[in-house]
């Protein structure tokens, strides 16, 4: 667009001036608020598309998931880890001293149903997925999760206890549609 | 679409009896003008009409969905035609998907989901040609942008359906259409009186199906058709009113230089 | 070479610290601002403008659309389609970019016949009238990849044929083509590397646009009387003169363009395009777009393969020896009474040319696309060089403000354009 600004800034004087130079910025501003306003569809067209965002939430069958369990379901483009808590790990959650935490938190902020610990398995140091999925996995000091990159220990309730990572492991949105079907976000 | 070309030369031998019918069918005859229809998306300000594009669903679910994909269109745009979100989700669950592999390694079956495409007739293009002779019935996502005439065309083929002029030869499984290019169509006429139950008391003649139908492929083809023209309306209108600021400013700047 | 800081004549401290060691706000106020701008402009002189605003309408929905575009034969088709339908304002942003190809071709045809009308490719302005034609060139290429690229059935069957062109090169046009495609047909290859020079072409493009303006900036720009300016009487700055005039043309341009694109988006378009690529298939009726009509009708015309390939592209590359086919001295029209009809004829002509290239090429609109491109040429190649020699220009007024200023009223009027940014 080119640009309209008055010719000279020259005082006005006289009503001619005041009203031409009323005319300029009316046009100016008109002209700024449509170029602002082609502006929007093309920004707005990287956000998520329809079909992205049709896919925003999964529902997850947790029957065959038993006790002691784990399994990572793929959300958005990450891993959600949903545990399958036994009783001793419940325990350890929610007896766990808040104090030598590192980000605070009681473990029934965590969970909606105890049993069943629902966490993004993103690491909040620097990216990497933790380990502890798998029976084999090596889980850390205090029985959770561990992440290899950098050596940050999380315990059964997601919670950073040891290592370089500031936050506990994020809880989804999630609600449960029946006793073993959650929707995630 | 997805591998249509490989497939497509693979096919070689359907192929071959596929496309022999269809040029013949064109060298037969020029096509006839469709009349135009007063389309309620025609004109600056048009828009879908919900209730027949909602009866045009359910007659592509009833007729057309047996031989025609919509790979395009997925369950969840059916909310834009008014269909709740329930409703939405019941319709999708009537199908089922072909989804994995599972830990197993095994493609297993579940109910549709709002975010899944419609499900197709035939796995894949040769099964669609071996079930209707040879010739493949087109996807509709786009059908109504795809024809020269568009929505008029889709309209007037539907119920374009005659017994062939005096003399003339019908080709085997062929049918006579007056708006098809060549006449000779493959696909046989399938729109009856009362073909699809319609529930909200409008009478299901031939006309009203094919009218509604090709509402919905109207949609299916151009779903941002209302946004664009509300959109388009605001526009111009803004565009005028800058032009003639613009105008003035232009004429009271040249003053001094005339 | 110079040391230090270059001059600059801004009062803003911060804007005068950086022109005076990088002066773009000096070369700005001056290619942009100070210009000095025939006074007698008439509104064909905008399409220039447009052409660069177009240009970048292009780039930048060009550049979105690419973010969400796959260029792969099994995806290309439903990655456009999802554009269409999933991606936010993809339907507006396609719909701008498809359309605005069209818009760019209306502006640049229009730009170049006030060209051809007015004698701007007359000496001293050959060189800028060539890069003008090389930015056509450009154009036309880009356009083409890139109505390959939403790959269906035109876009397929007009890459074949269009490649096909080069197979009429002697000995080596089944290598060139084989070359071009990256395979033994229009395949994955051929979308792959069409994706990749549609994204780059534009910004060569720029380039020579870039050159384009730089070398009128030099001459500087003809004007309807075709005479050069004689002094700071004949001339005003750009800026706000013709800034404010091609803005107000702009208005009016984005007007027409948002008609097509919000209310008969697909109108220029062709439907078979809707239908997605099958090699198996050729559709009953293949034309391109309406902007390469007269060019495919002029390729027809010749029922020898090498020569319709050859004339389509001479009747372009005629236009690189323009300036000195035409001989007349005289640059504008309004002083040429014969040049004035012939220039319509000719125009005349070339839509008829294009008219014959949509439709079937058979009967009259074959004898027609014959005719008309035996005139095409004849216009180049006989008639502007006869003219000038042959043709009694009319007197040219000995000034651009003589027939512009009343009579007498020179000297105030003047005083007002010789220092206009001071006027109020």
């Amino acid at each position: 667009m080119a640009d309209i600004t008055h010719p000279d800034g020259q005082d006005s004087e006289g009503n001619g001036t005041t009203r031409r130079d009323f005319l300029y910025l009316t046009t100016a501003a008109v002209g700024a608020v449509g170029t602002a306003a082609f502006a929007w569809p093309f920004i707005d067209s990287m956000n998520p598309a329809a079909d992205t965002l049709a896919l925003s939430s999964i529902d997850v069958d947790l029957s065959p998931i038993a006790v002691g369990q784990s399994i990572t379901v793929s959300w958005r483009g990450k891993p959600v880890f949903v545990r399958h808590r036994t009783a001793g790990e419940v325990q350890a959650a929610e007896e766990a001293p808040e104090g030598d935490m590192i980000d605070p938190e009681p473990d029934d902020a965590r969970v909606i149903n105890p049993e069943w610990l629902i966490v993004v398995g993103v690491c909040t140091h620097l990216g990497c997925i933790p380990l502890g999925q798998k029976p084999t996995d090596q889980r850390g000091e205090y029985g959770g999760w561990f992440c290899p990159c950098h050596g940050s220990h999380y315990d059964t309730s997601g919670r950073i206890r040891k290592g370089p990572a500031p936050l506990n492991l994020p809880v989804p949105e999630y609600e449960f549609l029946s006793d073993t079907q959650i929707r995630i976000g | 679409m997805v591998n249509v070309l490989r497939r497509s030369a693979l096919a070689g031998l359907a192929l071959a009896c596929g496309i022999g019918i269809g040029a013949a069918a064109h060298a037969a005859g020029e096509a006839v003008e469709p009349p135009a229809i007063d389309w309620s998306f025609n004109g600056l300000f048009g828009t879908f009409d919900r209730a027949a594009t909602q009866r045009g669903f359910h007659v592509y679910k009833q007729v057309c969905s047996s031989c025609h994909s919509m790979d395009l269109i997925a369950y969840r745009n059916l909310a834009q035609l008014g269909f709740s979100e329930d409703e939405v989700a019941a319709i999708a669950a009537e199908y089922r998907i072909t989804d994995g592999p599972d830990e197993n390694g095994e493609m297993f079956q579940r109910p549709g989901i709002p975010a899944d495409r419609f499900v197709a007739p035939f796995p894949n293009e040769e099964s669609a040609r071996l079930a209707n002779n040879g010739a493949l019935p087109p996807d509709l996502s786009v059908m109504a942008k795809a024809r020269a005439g568009g929505p008029d065309y889709l309209y007037a083929f539907l119920t374009g359906y005659v017994d062939p002029p005096d003399g003339t030869e019908l080709m085997p499984g062929m049918s006579w259409n007056t708006y098809y290019p060549g006449h000779q169509v493959a696909m046989p006429n399938l729109l009856f009186p009362n073909g699809v139950p319609y529930t909200d008391g409008t009478e299901a003649s031939v006309h009203q199906q094919a009218y509604d139908v090709t509402n919905f492929l109207m949609f299916t083809a151009e779903p941002s058709l209302e946004e664009r023209k509300e959109m388009g309306v605001k526009v111009i209108l803004f565009l005028i009113v800058f032009t003639a600021l613009m105008y003035a400013v232009k004429r009271k700047l040249w003053a001094d230089v005339h | 070479m110079g040391h230090g800081l270059a001059n600059s004549s801004f009062k803003n401290p911060v804007i005068r610290w950086m022109d005076q060691r990088l002066p773009l706000f000096t070369l700005m106020h001056k290619e942009y601002a100070a210009y000095p701008t025939p006074r007698n402009f008439n509104y064909f002189w905008n399409f220039g403008a447009l052409a660069m605003v177009v240009l970048m309408v292009m780039i930048v929905t060009g550049i979105f659309l690419s973010m969400h575009y796959t260029a792969h034969v099994d995806y290309a088709f439903d990655s456009v389609e999802r554009i269409m339908r999933d991606v936010n304002y993809g339907w507006l942003m396609r719909y701008l970019h498809m359309n605005g190809a069209s818009m760019f071709f209306i502006v640049v045809y229009i730009h170049i016949f006030r060209g051809l009308y007015y004698g701007s490719y007359k000496q001293p302005r050959e060189l800028l009238w060539i890069l003008g034609v090389i930015i056509l060139f450009l154009m036309m290429a880009t356009a083409f990849m890139g109505y390959v690229l939403p790959w269906g059935q035109m876009s397929f069957w007009g890459a074949t044929v269009i490649t096909n062109l080069f197979s009429a090169v002697p000995v080596f046009g089944d290598q060139i083509v084989m070359w071009l495609w990256g395979g033994f047909s229009v395949d994955n290859p051929t979308l792959n590397r069409f994706f990749s020079l549609h994204y780059l072409l534009p910004f060569v493009i720029i380039g020579v646009v870039f050159l384009h303006v730089a070398a009128l900036h030099i001459t500087g720009s003809n004007n309807p009387l075709g005479i050069d300016p004689k002094g700071p009487q004949d001339t005003l700055p750009f800026h706000p003169y013709y800034t404010i005039k091609d803005t107000f043309g702009l208005g009016v341009f984005l007007i027409f363009f948002s008609l097509f694109v919000f209310f008969a988006p697909n109108y220029l378009g062709h439907p078979d395009n809707y239908i997605p690529a099958d090699p198996l298939v050729t559709p009953a009726h293949i034309v391109p777009e309406w902007y390469f009509l007269p060019f495919y009708a002029i390729l027809r015309a010749v029922p020898d393969k090498l020569l319709g390939v050859v004339l389509m592209f001479g009747s372009i590359a005629v236009l690189f020896i323009l300036p000195w086919l035409d001989t007349s001295k005289v640059r504008s029209a309004r002083f040429r009474p014969i040049y004035k009809i012939f220039f319509w004829v000719f125009v005349f002509v070339c839509l008829m040319l294009g008219y014959c290239g949509a439709k079937p090429a058979e009967g009259i609109y074959v004898v027609l696309s014959r005719l008309g491109t035996v005139y095409y040429f004849a216009h180049f190649l006989i008639l502007l060089p006869l003219l000038g020699k042959l043709e009694r220009p009319l007197p040219l007024p000995t000034s651009i403000s003589e027939p512009v200023l009343p009579r007498g009223g020179g000297a105030i009027t003047a005083g007002a354009t010789a220092k206009p940014m001071d006027k109020a």
